[in-house]
């Protein structure tokens, strides 16, 4: 294992910003492996703690494959993530909608571009990240539909699901994109935590990505096969929305099977304790995405079904 | 006439409510012309609040000069204004990156779609910005090379300063404009002074354009201010300046005048020892078009832009 700090940020009263790279096995540059960008992505960054640490033991023990290099890196905003930010410190901009970069550019395009030229000449890229909306997922493998996509790759990490999602204009500035359009083979992967640790998807994640490259012909490791993957499309899944707002009781989680006309959620009144809406399901399915938070907005997206499928 | 144009639950007992002053002459013919001046997408940038301000008081001053109908938004992102917020709170992307929204998505997808179902129809809209919180600009439209045709008529007789063609980034399709444009609603996106922060001379200036406009589309027929040319550029005329070093960004000239190649236009400071860490020189020769309010800066930060060329 190397470490090496692959971009330095000077700051003024604050540590310089290190973004470090670990480097397992020498030769082709074959996968690359990023954790938190956003400063609440503590689980993230875990995954990728944990990566690292599985993947510094199978090099002392021989098992990586001769002439493959594997990239990991933790983390890029530990600068926010010191702070409790989401975004960087200064103009809260985010750095996953400022890819390619841009080395003579405003601050958090430089991060990116310190990132991206390190980042995107490998075969392929993968990202654990977290959604625009906060929620709980299914554990899944998510793909951007650019044309360049290979969904029969993203199977061969052995999560229950894999989405491919129709980029919408403020994607094509996100790493995942950009990394296609370089020719590298990029996967977001979705765990079921962003800001708490969840010890089991982290476990699941840290164990498909080492799947993958064991069968990407990168690694020497014999695991369980995994789930065959169901291929979805993001827009097949069936938005459940809410009609009033209050406090928000979930009564089913994500990879829950629930039927058509189950109370799925309660919104109840925030001073008087009443139930106000019983959310009930459109469809039989499987959850995928579910609001986690306490209090809900009326219009919110509450959860999203994969239609007529059944565990 | 007040009009809710979108109005969503919040948790408890409140509504976020998108709203809008309708101005019309007091019996309508069934042809007249519409424009909508729209701002407070981004809840930190405030020029526009005055902007709307004096529309309205100087619309109901000689109401018998209106022939069409201008409907005011003030506050697109209401919860950001109220609580010095650029993005709408609790949502992570920028409201100015989701248009045309939709009404399967979230809550702000949702005000977005129904925002552009309102406006939609108009014969013109100006969309008012004011920089941001780091950035003073002097008035200016800025526009897409593709749209620049059929907007510069109208962005002629706005009485700005300056209209600046970009080349279009594809992130930009997801903005207001784009959206509007591409319904056939001609959209000029207006940049002028800084967040926060009120500067009464542009905003006076932009309302006089706005009436000349107006007055264009037959909207007004009551007198209006001498239109002032604006300066027309496009991409690579203009001319970068990022700070190279974090500190204290002091400059010593002043903003919207002409410099020269590396002329100091300023320095960043170390507070804690007083010594300069970079001296700050024009790229290109120029007018100053942009400079940096806020004085704190990180390696990047923009400091200033120079519209390449002599224009005062």
């Amino acid at each position: 294992m190397r470490r090496e700090s692959i971009f330095t940020l000077k700051n003024l009263y604050r540590d310089d910003l290190n973004v470090y790279g670990y480097h397992f096995g020498k030769g082709e540059k074959s996968a690359c492996i990023i954790g938190a960008m956003r400063g609440n992505e503590v689980q993230q960054m875990y995954v990728c703690s944990q990566l690292v640490k599985a993947l510094g033991e199978l090099e002392a023990k021989g098992a990586i494959v001769h002439d493959n290099e594997i990239l990991v890196i933790p983390s890029v905003n530990h600068g926010s993530m010191n702070i409790g930010k989401r975004f960087w410190p200064g103009d809260n901009t985010d750095i996953n909608r400022m890819f390619p970069g841009y080395d003579k550019g405003e601050t958090t395009q430089r991060v990116a571009d310190g990132v991206f030229q390190v980042v995107q000449h490998y075969n392929y890229g993968i990202q654990f990240t977290s959604f625009y909306m906060p929620g709980d997922f299914v554990p899944h493998v998510r793909m951007m539909e650019t044309g360049y996509q290979n969904a029969s790759l993203a199977n061969l990490f052995g999560m229950p699901y894999v989405v491919i999602r129709k980029p919408r204009p403020y994607d094509t500035t996100t790493l995942n994109y950009n990394w296609q359009v370089w020719n590298t083979n990029a996967f977001s992967v979705y765990t079921s935590a962003t800001d708490t640790i969840d010890e089991m998807s982290a476990k699941q994640a840290v164990s498909s990505v080492l799947r993958f490259l064991t069968r990407m012909g990168i690694l020497r490791y014999t695991s369980h096969s995994g789930f065959i993957s169901t291929v979805l499309r993001e827009d097949d899944l069936m938005n459940v929305k809410t009609d009033v707002s209050g406090i928000y009781k979930r009564h089913v989680n994500p990879g829950d099977e629930v039927f058509r006309g189950e109370v799925v959620a309660s919104i109840i009144d925030p001073c008087e304790g009443n139930v106000m809406e019983q959310i009930l399901s459109p469809t039989d399915g499987i959850v995928f995405f579910a609001h986690r938070a306490p209090l809900i907005m009326e219009e919110a997206l509450a959860f999203r079904i994969i239609r007529r499928l059944h565990q | 006439m007040i009009k809710k144009v979108a109005s969503v639950g919040l948790p408890v007992d409140e509504r976020l409510n998108i709203l809008k002053n309708r101005i019309q002459p007091e019996v309508l013919t069934g042809t007249e012309k519409r424009i909508c001046v729209v701002t407070g997408t981004h809840g930190d940038e405030l020029e526009g609040q005055y902007v709307c301000c004096l529309l309205n008081r100087m619309i109901e001053e000689h109401k018998e000069c209106l022939k069409g109908i201008v409907d005011i938004y003030p506050a697109l992102n209401p919860l950001g204004v109220d609580s010095i917020t650029r993005g709408m709170p609790m949502f992570d992307l920028d409201m100015n990156r989701i248009f045309p929204g939709t009404e399967e998505g979230s809550p702000a997808e949702y005000v977005a779609y129904k925002i552009i179902q309102d406006i939609e129809g108009a014969d013109l809209c100006i969309d008012i910005h004011a920089s941001n919180i780091f950035l003073r600009e002097i008035p200016q439209v800025r526009m897409s090379e593709q749209t620049a045709e059929s907007l510069l008529p109208y962005a002629r007789n706005l009485n700005i300063d300056f209209v600046w063609i970009h080349a279009a980034a594809t992130v930009l399709e997801s903005t207001l404009a784009h959206s509007l444009n591409t319904r056939g609603v001609p959209t000029l996106v207006v940049e002028m002074g800084v967040g926060m922060r009120i500067t009464e001379s542009y905003c006076s200036q932009l309302a006089d354009g706005i009436f000349c406009v107006m007055k264009q589309l037959g909207i007004w027929d009551g007198p209006v201010a001498e239109v002032k040319e604006p300066i027309v550029s496009r991409d690579k005329e203009v001319g970068f300046l990022n700070a190279e070093a974090p500190g204290l960004f002091i400059p010593c000239v002043e903003h919207w005048i002409n410099v020269e190649k590396d002329e100091v236009i300023g320095h960043i400071y170390n507070p804690l020892d007083g010594t300069v860490l970079s001296e700050v020189k024009a790229p290109i020769h120029g007018m100053l078009f942009t400079l940096r309010e806020y004085p704190m800066v990180s390696v990047g930060s923009l400091l200033a832009r120079v519209l390449g060329g002599d224009f005062r």
